[in-house]
């Protein structure tokens, strides 16, 4: 069983579908405690940082104790966003803290249009049990306007101006910028690495 | 680099495709499904379902479409046409939609465009401007064409993005439906207005008009209907053109 945490940032429809499909078992913890039973966690969700504020220090003392007992915890866009210290976009709601740095809002350098919409490269840094099958150089889709610096965790980066962190991965945390839900084969086979990993 | 995106465009009428030359005289391109299928399998690298008729017993079949179109992508789907409340929004949504697309409805009462950014986030909401060339303005009109807004797109583009939309999907009223390339100064007049993403629709013929939106045009997306439709030309075979021309796309 997968819990997927609806903090109510964004609808969950297509990620829900996604999961489906791929035969894996998901479930609407509706409390922090309801997470004893979660064999992952899946944390999604778009729109601004401050919406992660739903999620109090309750839900995170329970998040936290499911990383610590080994067990595998997925960010999606703005839930990678979380899995990091803060961020510029709401610094009065601290991030999860489990992965180091703070996400700014890209600069849109050279002209470049912020909000970052569409598919983009992804540039693998190194192996990871959540690339595995993925080619450098795949693309995916983001929509974004703010992003997670690029530091020792990050698997992948994607170039918008500037190099940030696509995908991160530090032991059984991992995240992801991008909505692998609506980037068709490539981002199917992401999901389907964690589901492996569960 | 960021790719420019190819959108297709189900013009959907009681379940079935159908699309039409300057907003008029219909003929049918088939079924919804069907189509979504092939052009994911062709790379294409984002839908719209718009609902041109949306009467009421046309809404119950376009929940019908949606469903049907979402079961099967995993790419994002947008859904416009009759889209005038919060309420039609969600219904939309439910049925698999990541965006829906406002028009008429976000002339009428701006407010909306507000109220789904803040429910849905501004990622899945895009205004539908749909205009023409007046003098040196581009005038808006509402009713899918046929009463005048009484606004410029510019400024209306604009407006919408201080209010929360996600997306520009510009469609040219003079060129929709006409093969004759999109509408290039409009486009670019719009895309240098604001800092969201806009889709250019209505006039794609050849594979030379998406080079031109995509650089004179400063297109970020391109949107067209019986290009593909009618299997003229394949969306790879696009993409090909398009990056031997230096435009990034996904292939």
């Amino acid at each position: 069983m997968i819990a997927l945490i609806d903090y109510k940032a964004g609808n969950l429809t297509s990620v829900r579908k996604a999961f489906a499909t791929l035969g894996a078992d998901l479930y609407d913890p509706a409390s922090p405690r309801d997470l004893d039973r979660a064999k992952a966690i899946v944390v999604p969700g778009v729109g601004h940082f401050a919406a992660t504020g739903a999620l109090d220090g309750e839900w995170m003392g329970s998040i936290r104790a499911h990383v610590t007992a080994g067990r595998p915890l997925l960010g999606i866009c703005l839930g990678l966003q979380w899995l990091f210290d803060g961020s510029d976009e709401a610094p009065e709601f601290p991030g999860l803290g489990l992965l180091h740095g703070t996400c700014y809002r890209l600069h849109g350098h050279g002209g470049l249009k912020v909000p970052h919409v569409g598919w983009n490269s992804l540039s693998i840094r190194r192996e990871s049990p959540i690339v595995r099958g993925i080619a450098s150089g795949s693309q995916v889709y983001f929509t974004h306007s703010f992003v997670a610096p690029v530091t020792d965790d990050t698997v992948a980066v994607t170039e918008h101006g500037e190099p940030f962190a696509a995908i991160v991965e530090r032991g059984n945390v991992a995240g992801v910028q991008f909505h692998p839900e609506k980037s068709g084969d490539v981002g199917l086979q992401i999901l389907r690495n964690f589901i492996d990993a569960v | 680099m960021l790719s420019k995106r190819i959108i297709a465009c189900l013009d959907v009428r009681s379940g079935q495709v159908v699309k039409g030359v300057n907003f008029e005289g219909l003929r049918s391109a088939g079924d919804p499904a069907a189509l979504a299928r092939r052009y994911n399998r062709e790379g294409i690298d984002e839908l719209v379902i718009l609902d041109i008729t949306a009467t009421l017993e046309a809404r119950r079949a376009l929940k019908d479409t949606i469903h049907a179109v979402a079961q099967e992508l995993f790419i994002p789907l947008a859904v416009g046409g009759g889209i005038h409340t919060e309420a039609d929004a969600a219904a939309a949504v439910e049925a698999g939609a990541d965006k829906v697309s406002v028009n008429t409805a976000a002339l009428t009462d701006p407010s909306l465009i507000t109220k789904l950014a803040q429910r849905y986030g501004s990622q899945a909401v895009i205004v539908a401007i749909d205009a023409k060339k007046s003098g040196d303005k581009f005038a808006v009109y509402a009713r899918s064409g046929k009463t005048a807004a009484d606004r410029d797109a510019v400024e209306w583009a604009r407006e919408a993005e201080a209010r929360g939309a996600g997306e520009i999907l510009l469609t040219s009223i003079d060129r929709d439906g006409t093969k004759s390339g999109f509408d290039c100064e409009m486009t670019a007049a719009v895309s240098r207005a604001v800092s969201i993403p806009v889709i250019a629709s209505g006039g794609a013929g050849t594979l030379d008009h998406f080079v031109d939106v995509f650089t004179t045009g400063r297109a970020d997306a391109a949107l067209a209907a019986s290009i593909f439709h009618y299997a003229e030309t394949s969306v790879r075979h696009l993409k090909e053109h398009l990056r031997q021309q230096g435009i990034p796309v996904r292939l």
